[in-house]
Formats: structure tokens, C-alpha cells, sequence
């Protein structure tokens, strides 16, 4: 996973309310056993038109070119479980969402790749939508360790919670599997006790 | 004296390994999953990579369900590349992992979530988590149960837990006799209109009341399927005499003294009577009519005696977009009667509405009459087991009779990641639960309702009020 420090880009707005996963990477591209390749396929359906780039969406107007942030709608992320959607986006190379509120699923599914959501009030998140919609004011530089968001375009710096388990992974790019792999001996004595409390789960 | 608590915090509590927060972040304990061909490859690759072994096998089942072809006749041929080597990936994994693997060939095949109840694989108090987002189903047979991405796949399988953090508590209580022909997908589309797409989001929803509690187990698992498209991260029912009922004699199923126990234990299995939760959402069934989607999103939805809505009398600016957005895409006009939509396909499938009891409600309301000229309907049982069962009840002849393609199991059009996949323009009348843009297809129009609402608007070849069908009614 690659560590979260300092992300300097161009942040653009996708603010429909309830973009699910199968508009982030439409099930088209779902059939693989790996994890490559998924670039192409999200907002597929809204970057591609007849095979061609839609000059419509944003991400393939000028000023979105190496769009590293995307400023989105409520509820973003909200369907099916498929991380292909959070495999896509990161290759895409968006490495921040910033948004009111996160799907649970696609939430927890991006801090396990490295992708950072930060939730605003609604009212810091216009302000910043604002921006993203002016592709010579889009500037943005994320600072994780500082929890801050500045703004090119008027010095302005804005902080952001995130909760110090989530940040200590996103900052060391941790493998969560490791970590908790070194519990595995507290793991194993409670899963004799529950065992012996209700031995038909077993 | 110790803190009232709800079902969620009893059965989250008794899975606690340790606290790695203040804020309620913990290693839960997961007692089981249920793994399918497309989210869990990569999964397995993580272990392969990092050397690692699956910390109990016996914890986990594999089933195919999302890639397979639903034609009549069952092979071992997945409709495309992509999807035939995702099941040999999945069987190779199954194999040298030693994880239980039902292939498409085998009888007790069919979608994840109608398979596992099945087998008796889930019981009252368990965690589950898989994934697919509507694990939630199995919060109907009183296990706490969630969906969760790839990566989470591979914690659960490498460490049999996952890094959790506790979710708010909602009590949806649904109080009442519903009116003659009032599903329990018409009940919790209608909790998700009333809520948003986002309502639960966050929460925990346990379900309560004494309608649903009428109700059968597969009813409920209806609602505890769908709850999701509400964003619920976790679905739970107190369980009750149906649902031991329904779990003895399963295959996975404790026997003799151990069931005695089990159902000992299960039988304290609810929120304590005084407990709080952060929120309350109160429904009479009376209220409920039958319930359609209009829009994109589960909760752009009307009762059937509605008119197709104006976005401008929306009064927050976002929504008033979406909404127009979504007449767009759907193709309708404002003001348009919800029962005068024309439909070119009918659904009745997927892990919300594809048991039994489904069928018998659909075909009860087929029974005798015939699919409209220029609908193509289709009928794609939950399970193997359930086709087998509707073939002998003679269920599955009513269908054919009125004109219904009689299908083998799967996830099928619900998701369109089989062959099974609508044409741009194509407006389907579905027994599923989300009808987001491009869901069955590239440019396809679904309308989410029940089952026998779907054989209702075959039948006329528009969306229509199934009550008029119903003998008594």
C-alpha cells in the first residue's frame, strides 16, 4: 500500500448525491483475478462515449488532466461491495475523496488501499466543490500528518478529523493483516472460549 | 446494575478479542463467511503472495453464483473468458486452500445468500461477514451480518477477524396488519423511501415489531437483504420460534443434545427491554402500499397509486438534480401514473426476492393468465435446491404456462455480470434491489418491486397494482 504524506494535484467535482459502485466501475470490468487493469474502467460508462473520451465529464475537461482529488456528492460509494471501484479510482490516480458522507463498505474498502476520505461539514464542502468546478482555482495540497487541506488559490488551509488508527495506517502503509497477525496467539485463546460457549458455530 | 444493551451490542460484545480504541475500533471475531468467484480472487492471490494459510477452512464455503450462465440447460461453461477463469481460480483456490466449494454443477448451488440459510450454515448469534453487500440478509435468522470489500476478505481468511469499528444502533419497528397484498419488499422499500439512500448509513439496523415477526423467515430476510440499500452496515432480528423452526434439521444443523443447548442460547437472544438505541424509526403496516421505484436509486420510489414525481417541487437543490437526472436516464415524464409505465422485460430473481415462498406468491398471481405480447419475462430461482422444489410443487409449469423462461440459479440479471444483460432502452420490471444507472445493462431502465407485483405487470405489460389480482382483495 502507498504511504499517504503530502499529495499536491488538481481536485474536481463529482457531486450527484448516492454515485454508487457500479457508476465507479461498471461491471464490465469485474471479471478479472487480479487487481490491474482498472483504470479504463471506472466512470467508464461516463468518461467513454462511443469508445471516445467524453468531453462532457469532467475528469476529461482542461485543468483535470493528473487529477490527484475528487470533491464528491452524499453517500458516495454506496452499493456493491467491489473493491474493483477503489482499485480503479487509485490507479486513475485519485488519492483523496473529500465528501459529507462515505458509503461504509466503499469507506473502510479505501483506507485498506491507501485511498484517503475526509469528511467535511456541507458548507466547507461547497467551498471546496467551488474550486474544483474552476480549473484555474483546482489546486489543492493534502497534508495527512498536518490533517490539513490548502488551497492554492487562497492560501486557505483547512483542517479535517481523522481517526489516529486510520491515519497511522494511511501514513506507514501498513499491511493490516500483518499487524493483526501479531495478536494471533490472543486470537486463538479467545476462539477456544468461544468454542466452548457455543461449540455448533464450529 | 449493568447497562441495558441491544441484540447488536450482546452478539458484537461476545465476539470482542480486543479493544484497539477508545472509540470502539476492535478485532471482532467472525464466525463464518461465504466467498463467490468475482470479489475473492484477489484475496487468495494477497495470501498466495504473503505465504499465508487460512486460519479455519471449515469457516468459510464457496459458491459460484455472479458469473454463471442461468440457461436452461446447466454446463460447466461460463458465458465468457473473464468468468471461466474466475470459477477455475476459484476451484483451484478452493482446492489448496481446503475450503468447501458448491461449483456450478452441484445441487446445492445458487445465489450466496439463499445457499447458506439453506445448509443451515448461519444461526442465531454469529457474526457473518462476506463478500457481497447483502450479506446483511442473514441479520433475519438473528446473526449479526455484513458485507465487506476484498482486502477484508483476506483479513477474515488470514486472522478470522477483522478490524471493526462498533456502529450506531437503529430499531426499525414495523407494528400492524399490512393491507391485503403488502410484501415485505413493499415494507422495506418503503422504510428506505422514508429514509434515504443513506439513512442507516453508519448504523446498525435491528429489525422489530409485530408485523414482520408474522411474517415469514424468508420475508424477513427480504428486509434484512434490502435494508442495505439504505446503508446499513449490519442487519440483526431478535430470532423467535420460526426461526429455530427453520434452522432444525438443516445439513450444517447441530443435532441431539447440542441443538438442545443451541436453542437454549438463542432464546436470550434479544436487546434488553429498556435498552437505547441512537435512533427509532416507527412504521405502521396499514400505510404500506405497494411500492415501485421511479428513479435510479432505491429510494426514488412511489406507491403504486402515485404519479411519477416534479423534480421542481424537490426543495433541496442536490436532490432537485438528481431527480431530473434520473427522469432522464429513466425516460419519464413528471406526472405520469406509476401504474401506466409500459414495460419490455419482467425479473424475478436475486438474493432479495428468489425463494420459494417468492415464487409461490409470483405464480399464485400468474396462475391461468399469460405474459403480454411484448414482454420478455424471465424467472431465475434463488438456488438449485429452490428450483428443484418449485419443479415439484408444480410452481415452476405455472410459470412456463403463462410464458416465463424458467431459468437455472444464480445472480443473473440482477447485476448483469453473466449473460444476462439488457439492451439500451430496455425498461424491466425486477424483483431486485437496485436499479442504479446501467445496473441490468448499459442504458437499461429497472423499476424495483415485489415478486407478484413483476408477474402483475408481465401479465398487463405495464406496471400495474398487483391487488386487483389477488383473490379476496
Amino acid at each position: 500500500m502507498e504511504p499517504f504524506h503530502t499529495v499536491t494535484g488538481p481536485a474536481a467535482p463529482l457531486l450527484a448525491p448516492n454515485i454508487d459502485t457500479d457508476i465507479i466501475m461498471p461491471k464490465t470490468f469485474l471479471k478479472g483475478v487480479d487487481r490491474e487493469g482498472l483504470d479504463v474502467g471506472a466512470f467508464n460508462l461516463l468518461r467513454f462515449a462511443d469508445g471516445k473520451p467524453n468531453p462532457d465529464f469532467v475528469l476529461n475537461k482542461p485543468g483535470y488532466e493528473g487529477c490527484r482529488f475528487l470533491v464528491v456528492g452524499p453517500n458516495f460509494g454506496c452499493g456493491s461491495s467491489r473493491e474493483h471501484a477503489v482499485w480503479g479510482l487509485s490507479q486513475l490516480g485519485i488519492r483523496a475523496l473529500i465528501g459529507t458522507t462515505f458509503a461504509g463498505i466503499f469507506n473502510d474498502n479505501c483506507k485498506n488501499n491507501g485511498l484517503l476520505t475526509i469528511v467535511l461539514p456541507p458548507e466547507t464542502v461547497a467551498m471546496l466543490a467551488h474550486y474544483a468546478s474552476n480549473p484555474e482555482r483546482n489546486t489543492f495540497t493534502i497534508d495527512l500528518a498536518q490533517q490539513t487541506i490548502f488551497l492554492d488559490a487562497t492560501s486557505e488551509e483547512i483542517m479535517f478529523d481523522i481517526d489516529a488508527t486510520r491515519k497511522d495506517m494511511l501514513i506507514k502503509g501498513l499491511d493490516p493483516v500483518g499487524v493483526t497477525l501479531e495478536h494471533a496467539d490472543e486470537i486463538r485463546a479467545f476462539e477456544a472460549l468461544h468454542k466452548e460457549n457455543q461449540p455448533w458455530f464450529f | 446494575m449493568k447497562t441495558p444493551r441491544t441484540l447488536y451490542d450482546k452478539i458484537i460484545d461476545a465476539h470482542t478479542v480486543r479493544t484497539l480504541d477508545d472509540k470502539g475500533l476492535i478485532l471482532l471475531y467472525v464466525d463464518r463467511t461465504i466467498l463467490n468467484e468475482y470479489t475473492s480472487p484477489q484475496a487468495f492471490t494477497g495470501l498466495r503472495k504473503a505465504g499465508r494459510k487460512v486460519w479455519n477452512p471449515k469457516a468459510a464455503l464457496m459458491v459460484v453464483d455472479h458469473v454463471n450462465s442461468t440457461a436452461a440447460h446447466r454446463t460447466d461453461r461460463m458465458p465468457d473468458a473473464g468468468g471461466q477463469r474466475q470459477v477455475e481460480y476459484f476451484a483451484e483456490n478452493a482446492r489448496d486452500f481446503g475450503i468447501e466449494l458448491f461449483d456450478i454443477l452441484d445441487k446445492r448451488q445458487g445465489i450466496e445468500h439463499v445457499v447458506a440459510p439453506e445448509q443451515g450454515l448461519v444461526m442465531p448469534g454469529m457474526v457473518v461477514a462476506a463478500g457481497d453487500s447483502h450479506t446483511t440478509t442473514y441479520g433475519a435468522l438473528g446473526a449479526v451480518a455484513f458485507g465487506i470489500g476484498t482486502s477484508d476478505i483476506e483479513h477474515y481468511l488470514a486472522t478470522q477477524t477483522l478490524v471493526y469499528r462498533r456502529l450506531k444502533t437503529m430499531r426499525v419497528s414495523v407494528t400492524g396488519p399490512p393491507a391485503v397484498g403488502i410484501t415485505s419488499k413493499d415494507i422495506v422499500m418503503e422504510v428506505i423511501r422514508r429514509i434515504g439512500a443513506d439513512g442507516a448509513t453508519g448504523y446498525a439496523v435491528e429489525f422489530a415489531g409485530d408485523t414482520l415477526y408474522a411474517m415469514s423467515v424468508e420475508a424477513r430476510m427480504t428486509v434484512c437483504t434490502m435494508i442495505v440499500e439504505a446503508g446499513a452496515r449490519g442487519a440483526v432480528m431478535a430470532p423467535d420460534e420460526k426461526v429455530i423452526a427453520y434452522i432444525r434439521g438443516r445439513p450444517r444443523a447441530p443435532r441431539g443434545a447440542m441443538w438442545e443447548s443451541a436453542v437454549e442460547s438463542w432464546h436470550l437472544l434479544k436487546s434488553d427491554a429498556d435498552a437505547r438505541f441512537d435512533r427509532e424509526l416507527k412504521i405502521d403496516a396499514a400505510d404500506v402500499a405497494p411500492m415501485v421505484t421511479w428513479g435510479t436509486s432505491p429510494d426514488q420510489a412511489a406507491t403504486i397509486t402515485d404519479v411519477v414525481p416534479h423534480p421542481e417541487t424537490q426543495v433541496d437543490v442536490t436532490r432537485r438534480k438528481a431527480d431530473l437526472r434520473a427522469l432522464e436516464y429513466m425516460g419519464l415524464m413528471p406526472g405520469t401514473p406509476i401504474a401506466s409505465i409500459p414495460i419490455s422485460h419482467a425479473f424475478i430473481g436475486s438474493c432479495t426476492n428468489s425463494r420459494i415462498e417468492d415464487l409461490r406468491d409470483a405464480a399464485q398471481v400468474l396462475d391461468g393468465r399469460k405474459v403480454a405480447q411484448n414482454v420478455r419475462a424471465i424467472v431465475v430461482p434463488g438456488s438449485t435446491q429452490v428450483r428443484t422444489q418449485a419443479e415439484t410443487e408444480g410452481i415452476s409449469q405455472k410459470f412456463i404456462d403463462a410464458g416465463f423462461e424458467w431459468r437455472q440459479s444464480g445472480c443473473s440479471m440482477c447485476l448483469a455480470m453473466n449473460d444476462d444483460v439488457l439492451k439500451p432502452g430496455d425498461r424491466c420490471a425486477s424483483s431486485t434491489n437496485r436499479n442504479f444507472e446501467g445496473r441490468q445493462g448499459a442504458g437499461a431502465r429497472t423499476h424495483l418491486m415485489s415478486p407478484a407485483m413483476v408477474a402483475a405487470a408481465a401479465v398487463e405489460g405495464h406496471i400495474t397494482d398487483v391487488r386487483k389480482f389477488r383473490s379476496g382483495a
